[in-house]
């Protein structure tokens, strides 16, 4: 199945562009785009790990590794598009438009970090695996019967595709033709399983083939091949073609969250040997390098800006007002019942009323 | 010029054809999902006629998958659609149980009300007609127990409308209950139109003064019947149909548990984590002093629902209630 699935590249290791129908496509301002989005998540998500240690925040799902597959794939979006993502996407997230003070707040144990930015269709991070699946399929079909050319994209791991969501929910889609882009993350390891134990199929792509839907699988480290094939699956569904499955291959170098060690489960030697080779920030610089591209003050002041947002962000995380305990009752329903209505008062009449 | 409302006869299954048919042409946003509900009208003909007047759209076929399209609901009801979904058999949601309670219950709260699900599950319940393993469950006070979803259960074909109506206008989802033994057992008038009945309100079905007997849906009948058994024995019993499951109707039992000082609960779900249970909860909170005997329950057995040929032992019937009435009144 492996040989009927390769892993498409458009960028080689070496920065080398494989496919050469893409070579007018990747302009500089293309490429200098996505570098800018990968080194900001980079820092992000990096920074994320330090505020967790410091107790700043509470567990982290880091991504670092997987910077090409969110920033491919989420710039290929329409910005009135869906984004159904998981813990693991807040960096597509990001790149899409939320916000990241909002980001922060979510690991930081508050609702309102599940709110998106005005007018961003950014459902809140998918905690059970796969389950927002479906969730996307239905949003995409109202999309359809509504007559927009609106699509959605639902990520998912490796892990979710052993899961009934991940096949009910491509079932359905296939079925109704819903403008969906099912876009998967292999990262090769649920928590601690390989994928060798999470299935018998060789590739992740091959699943397509059950819903008679095209699987495409990609050097998910790649930006440019992570980009163009999500646009094309974009197309694809916008045209009122059906979803499409991506398989994108990837890696994460660290832990699932910030509360296990991987070291525990894998040779933490083959992710520093990943990180040699096939690092997406890494191989886009040798692509700009090759181009004559590369510039350090143009890297540094990406940086700077980069750090200066995320400092601006935690600012602001940290500054936001505590948590007011009126909220646990105040979002079950529109109205709330004379049950919740009551357990409120109680409660706040305990505590001498809102603690804000 | 009259100003009557026309009515028309109906059972409990038409009542519930005739609000999903008015709110198919009240709402383009409404839409039906489910299995077999199209062309063959589901599996108790609830959806009869809708796919050919409202097109394949809007009355949906779905795959086998009730996880998949409870979740596609989910979406859809996010995304503008006022989705009302049927589960065949209410012991076969269990697939979508995830879906509903991670996911349907929670979203308005995990964003603070910026996304929020408008959806209906209908789902006929309980045993008494023979049906097959896992045909025949009542568990209800699973979903009860769910913060963030209303669970609502007629048992008449009037009430069976207009709570339907109302529970696809709510802004939040609703598991609506259908008592199947009584889909077809009784007519009823039933206007025409829309018209709401106000989700969380019980309704008295008898008027009486000694022992307040406080039941829904399916059991309904055997708990009037018995009711009016026993005014033989001269206890005049007044009967309140629970309508909604959540939020209780706590005012129409304490106000008659207040009058009368006796009760006894009947519910065809399992004893342990019953509803009954809440039912008590609220005559504790409410009205302990009123009581002259402690409240009866006769339910379900903690067993799984059996297979039909034990189900008439199985189910609460007319002499296991009438001995709980007189348990009460002679404490």
């Amino acid at each position: 199945m492996d040989n009927q699935f390769p892993i498409q590249q458009i960028m080689d290791l070496n920065g080398i562009i494989v496919s050469p129908e893409y070579k007018e496509k990747i302009t500089a301002d293309l490429a200098k785009k996505f570098y800018r989005q990968l080194v900001r998540i980079r820092m992000f998500d990096r920074k994320a790990i330090s505020l967790q240690r410091q107790g700043r925040i509470g567990t982290y799902a880091p991504y670092e590794g997987q910077e090409a597959s969110q920033v491919g794939s989420a710039l290929a979006l329409h910005s009135s598009d869906w984004m159904f993502p998981t813990y693991r996407e807040h960096g597509a997230a990001f790149v899409f438009g939320h916000s990241l003070r909002n980001i922060l707040l979510f690991w930081n144990g508050r609702n309102e970090g599940c709110i998106p930015p005005d007018g961003k269709k950014i459902f809140p991070p998918g905690i059970p695996i796969a389950t927002q699946i479906p969730h996307a399929a239905g949003a995409a079909l109202a999309e359809k019967m509504k007559g927009t050319k609106n699509a959605a994209i639902a990520y998912f791991g490796d892990g979710a595709t052993s899961e009934g969501d991940f096949h009910e929910g491509l079932n359905f889609a296939s079925v109704c033709k819903a403008p969906v882009v099912f876009f998967n993350q292999n990262n090769q390891y649920a928590i601690s399983v390989p994928i060798e134990k999470q299935m018998n199929s060789k590739t992740i792509a091959q699943k397509a083939i059950a819903y008679d839907i095209p699987g495409i699988r990609i050097d998910g480290n790649d930006v440019f091949a992570v980009y163009f094939e999500t646009l094309k699956a974009l197309d694809r569904a916008r045209s009122g073609e059906g979803p499409t499955l991506i398989e994108a291959v990837t890696w994460r170098y660290g832990a699932h969250t910030t509360a296990d060690d991987p070291a525990k489960y894998r040779d933490q030697e083959a992710s520093k040997k990943r990180r040699m080779e096939t690092d997406p920030i890494l191989r886009l610089e040798r692509w700009l390098k090759n181009e004559g591209l590369y510039d350090e003050d143009w890297v540094r002041n990406i940086e700077t800006d980069a750090t200066a947002e995320i400092e601006e962000a935690i600012v602001e995380m940290e500054a936001f007002p505590p948590a007011d305990p009126a909220d646990i009752f105040d979002h079950v329903f529109a109205e709330p019942t004379w049950q919740i209505r009551e357990q409120k008062e109680e409660y706040l009449r305990l505590i001498g009323g809102v603690t804000t | 010029m009259s100003t009557a409302v026309r009515t028309k006869t109906m059972t409990l299954i038409q009542a519930i054809t005739d609000g999903l048919g008015t709110m198919l042409a009240e709402r383009k946003e409404v839409v039906l999902m489910g299995e077999d509900i199209g062309k063959n009208g589901g599996v108790f003909r609830a959806t009869d006629g809708l796919q050919e007047k409202y097109g394949e759209e809007r009355v949906m076929d779905t795959p086998l998958s009730e996880a998949g399209f409870v979740g596609a609901g989910i979406g859809m009801a996010v995304n503008g659609f006022l989705p009302v979904i049927e589960i065949q058999f209410l012991g076969f949601i269990y697939p979508a149980y995830e879906q509903i309670m991670t996911h349907a219950t929670r979203l308005r709260m995990r964003t603070m009300g910026h996304y929020t699900v408008p959806m209906v599950i209908r789902a006929p319940y309980g045993a008494g007609v023979r049906a097959p393993e896992i045909h025949c469950d009542s568990t209800e006070a699973i979903f009860t127990h769910m913060p963030g979803i209303k669970v609502v259960c007629p048992s008449s074909p009037y009430d069976a409308k207009g709570l339907l109506i109302a529970a696809i206008e709510d802004p939040d989802p609703v598991l609506f209950l259908e008592p199947m033994r009584t889909y077809r057992s009784a007519r009823e008038e039933v206007p025409e139109g829309k018209y709401t009945i106000e989700i969380g309100k019980g309704k008295k079905r008898l008027e009486g003064e000694d022992v307040t007997v406080i039941s829904w849906g399916a059991m309904m009948p055997i708990a009037l019947k018995a009711a009016e058994d026993m005014k033989a024995e001269g206890v005049q019993c007044e009967v309140i149909d629970l309508r909604t499951l959540f939020p209780i109707d706590r005012d129409i039992i304490a106000e008659s548990v207040q009058k009368t000082g006796r009760t006894v609960i009947v519910h065809e779900a399992h004893a342990t984590g019953g509803i009954g249970n809440d039912v008590l909860a609220i005559i504790n909170d409410t009205s302990f002093l009123y009581q002259k005997a402690p409240a009866e329950r006769v339910t379900g057995f903690d067993a799984p629902v059996p297979y039909f040929g034990f189900e008439d032992h199985y189910l609460p019937n007319e002499k296991r209630i009438k001995h709980a009435i007189r348990k009460v009144m002679m404490f």
